[in-house]
């Protein structure tokens, strides 16, 4: 069985353990450890650090899709895409769900290259271009821009798109994905940070400004006398 | 705890094989087992737990833990019976035990009077194949109440002044006010409008082995670790298991419906996950399979008997397709709402149910509400940003860690009107992975589902002002390519020409064959449907323990 995590007091398991004893103790049936262990199993698949081994990129590779990650979610006050290991997440994705994009960031990789080598000369390689120049490299990669429609939100293709999309995609995926996963992303839950998601799984009202002080709902007519 | 489950063999005739065990096919098969019956449930997912249920969003997006498979289950799409339709992913269902109802959003309201009698009330409509339904809301409001104290609904009677009428309280309170819905509630009724809370299929309260909504914020697409949301596995199923005499058989694809030379159905065929062909046997099939693969059943079962398809000899099997129209509004506020926490909707309002015709110059009426169904990756990716925000760098970075806990949706959803060209049917040249027919959907929404969705959008957007969004933004409304609500295609009606299933769920054309779910509709109500598709699922399983008690399914 896994450590509890210390750096967070507020763990899946403990938090929803706590929160379940303030209830009342008719639901603790047979099910109960069936929930806690649902509520807790994700937790286990990083418990321990991953070590920084690639299942798909060369070290090279990993350098430059870094630098492109970055790019799109860059380190500046607050993690960047490079905090959050998207470049691990992406090389996992590349050997799991999003194993028939590999062609495309080989492909991709090197239409960067080739892009750097016509604007910029004297630039040797994506990563060790200047940050002005990377941007203007992605700009131009990024020509195509297919809407998102509302209807179709929840379900972005991510396959058959323009490598500039797939690496988008992936690189936000990366950031923000449930870091209780084994899939390499939002390390550390920095991404979540970013976006201030507290990293929990369970929450009790209050939310938000709002509901805070909220009188609880009255019919209109009483609010008129 | 599996030991006692009971187990059938296919050659034992059991009393009902039900397909499918969503929202529908879960209520039929507690209660039928509940009666006394004999039940198997042919499922064609697999029986994912609790302990299945996950977060990640790749999984459960990208890779369909909970839903059908857009690679072995292709379809195809088309906007007008002319057209040679193209492969394109046109609808998304719940395939695994429990069906949709494990990842709804949960919006549980009732149907209004209206729904039931819209044709008498407004008369014909061009370009629409509106009826009435063969039954009123007055019929189905033991079965609404029972889905609320059976299934488990959060809720305020009485606090819509549009509300039909109940016979009861909803058992629990309503889940607590998120921020969302505080704004939408002072904005609504300086508008003069009535807001109230939502009724939501999750719980408020624990109850035996499911526990309150513990506000995880993963609800819309995902399933539910605790059980709180009410769907058929977290509250049907186990009650059918426990019976002893409903066996759940996963991973059972039913690709034909069987018959006798009388013209009786004698059971299910089905794929077992080895793709073995099995026949389970059965004395009635019921078919809750839902609003696309149940007329996709019948059009595959066609025999020498139903050239055209089973039980199609009014032509309307597949017919009529309904989605529900609607749009989305969002705003951005000062304030930290952080509405990621917790279920999707705290707020809605009915205000707009039935619209006048002479007043807005279209048929329909619908819902507003406030809410936040947007997990992490698909906020940022795309679902959740201003227009203008700047795709990458910095500026993108910056926008959705400020946006992320101030941003609010307006959500539209109304009619559509029924059309018989919108329809599901079989595609002629695309196979699934089992080497049947794929689904082909054909939709082209009508004129004045288009103008509702506009019409209510619009208003989202005023309501958005009113409650101070620093900035508001829609997204523009188009005629609909991709379908949740999967309703109409088997319709419900007195007339054997123009209707599948009569008023009891059963086929016009074979006694011993039931429909139930989405495709039993008539109208689409105003959005919502899960609520009205369980509502039938207890009425139907009255009426058919009735049939079978009076001995008329064996006659």
């Amino acid at each position: 069985m896994q450590e509890p995590d210390r750096s967070n007091p507020f763990d899946r398991r403990t938090f929803l353990t706590r929160t379940a004893a303030g209830l009342s103790a008719a639901w603790l049936t047979s099910q109960w450890p069936a929930m806690v262990s649902a509520a807790s199993h994700a937790h286990a698949a990083v418990a321990n650090p991953a070590a920084a081994k690639f299942e798909f990129f060369k070290p090279e590779e990993a350098i430059e899709v870094e630098a492109i990650a970055s790019r799109n979610i860059p380190s500046d006050a607050t993690p960047g895409a490079k905090e959050a290991g998207v470049v691990y997440f992406i090389d996992r994705a590349l050997v799991t769900f999003a194993s028939d994009s590999q062609a495309a960031y080989r492909e991709g990789l090197q239409e960067i290259q080739t892009i750097l080598a016509e604007k910029f000369p004297g630039a040797k390689k994506f990563s060790s271009a200047t940050p002005e120049q990377q941007d203007t490299v992605l700009e131009a990669l990024s020509t195509s821009k297919p809407r998102m429609t509302s209807s179709r939100r929840n379900r972005p293709n991510s396959a058959s798109q323009p490598f500039f999309e797939t690496v988008r995609y992936h690189t936000i995926a990366g950031f923000l994905i449930d870091p209780d996963t084994d899939r390499r992303g939002n390390k550390d839950g920095v991404g979540w940070k970013v976006i201030g998601r507290e990293n929990s799984h369970t929450f009790q009202a209050p939310f938000g400004d709002l509901d805070k002080n909220y009188p609880g709902w009255q019919p209109v007519a009483s609010e008129k006398k | 705890m599996t030991a006692d489950k009971v187990r059938y063999q296919t050659s034992d005739e059991v009393d009902f094989v039900i397909i499918g065990s969503g929202a529908a096919g879960g209520i039929l098969a507690k209660e039928l087992s509940t009666n006394g019956f004999r039940v198997v449930v042919l499922e064609q997912g697999p029986y994912l737990t609790e302990n299945d249920f996950s977060h990640d969003e790749i999984k459960v997006l990208q890779e369909d833990l909970l839903t059908n498979h857009p690679k072995l289950q292709p379809n195809t799409f088309r906007k007008t019976p002319g057209e040679k339709a193209k492969p394109q992913r046109a609808l998304v269902y719940g395939r695994a035990v429990g069906g949709t109802s494990n990842h709804f959003t949960a919006n549980f309201w009732r149907f209004h009077e209206i729904d039931f009698v819209e044709r008498t009330k407004v008369g014909a409509i061009p370009g629409s194949t509106l009826v009435d339904w063969p039954i009123t809301y007055a019929d189905l409001e033991p079965y609404y109440t029972k889905v609320e104290w059976e299934v488990g609904v959060s809720g305020l009677a009485g606090a819509s002044p549009f509300d039909p009428p109940r016979s009861k309280p909803y058992p629990m309170p309503p889940l607590p006010t998120k921020s969302s819905g505080v704004l939408f509630e002072r904005a609504a009724r300086k508008l003069g409008l009535n807001p109230f809370p939502a009724p939501m299929a999750i719980l408020s309260q624990p109850r035996p082995g499911r526990s309150a909504c513990i506000n995880c914020g993963f609800c819309l697409a995902f399933g539910c670790e605790v059980k709180a949301k009410s769907s058929s596995l977290a509250s049907m199923i186990p009650v059918a298991e426990k019976t002893g005499r409903c066996e759940i058989r996963p991973n059972s694809y039913v690709h034909k419906i069987e018959l006798d030379s009388r013209g009786r159905a004698v059971g299910a065929v089905y794929f077992d996950s080895r793709k073995n062909i099995h026949l389970q046997k059965a004395k009635a099939v019921i078919v809750s399979a839902n609003g696309a693969e149940t007329p996709r059943l019948l059009l595959l079962s066609a025999s020498s008997q139903f050239p055209t398809g089973l039980a199609n000899s009014s032509g309307y099997v597949g017919k009529n397709l309904m989605l529900n129209s609607g749009g989305i509004s969002l705003g951005v506020f000062d304030e930290q709402l952080n509405d990621y926490k917790g279920f999707a909707v705290s707020r809605i309002l009915h205000d707009f149910y039935e619209l006048d015709p002479q007043k807005v110059g279209f048929y329909g009426g619908g819902g507003l509400d406030a809410r936040f169904d947007m997990t992490p990756i698909n906020f940022a990716a795309g679902g959740g940003l201003p227009p203008d925000t700047p795709r990458w760098g910095k500026k993108f970075k910056d926008t959705i860690a400020y946006n992320f806990t101030r941003t609010v949706e307006v959500f539209s959803h109304g009619t559509s009107l029924p059309k018989e060209d919108n329809s599901f049917s079989l595609d002629p040249d695309l196979k699934d992975a089992w080497g049947l027919p794929a689904l082909r959907m054909t939709y082209k929404d009508h004129p004045d589902d288009i103008k509702l969705a506009k019409w209510l959008n619009e208003y989202g957007l005023q309501i958005l002002d009113a409650a101070g969004a620093k900035q508001k933004w829609t997204y523009p409304i188009e005629e609909q390519q991709f379908a949740v609500h999967l309703l109409g295609t088997c319709r419900m009606g007195a007339d054997p020409k123009t209707s599948v299933v009569n008023a009891d769920h059963r086929t016009h054309d074979v006694k011993n064959l039931f429909l139930c779910d989405g495709s039993s509709f008539v109208t689409s109500g105003r959005g919502q449907p899960t609520m009205t598709i369980e509502a039938l699922a207890f009425r139907a399983a009255d009426r058919i323990t009735a049939l079978a008690k009076r001995g008329e399914l064996s006659a």
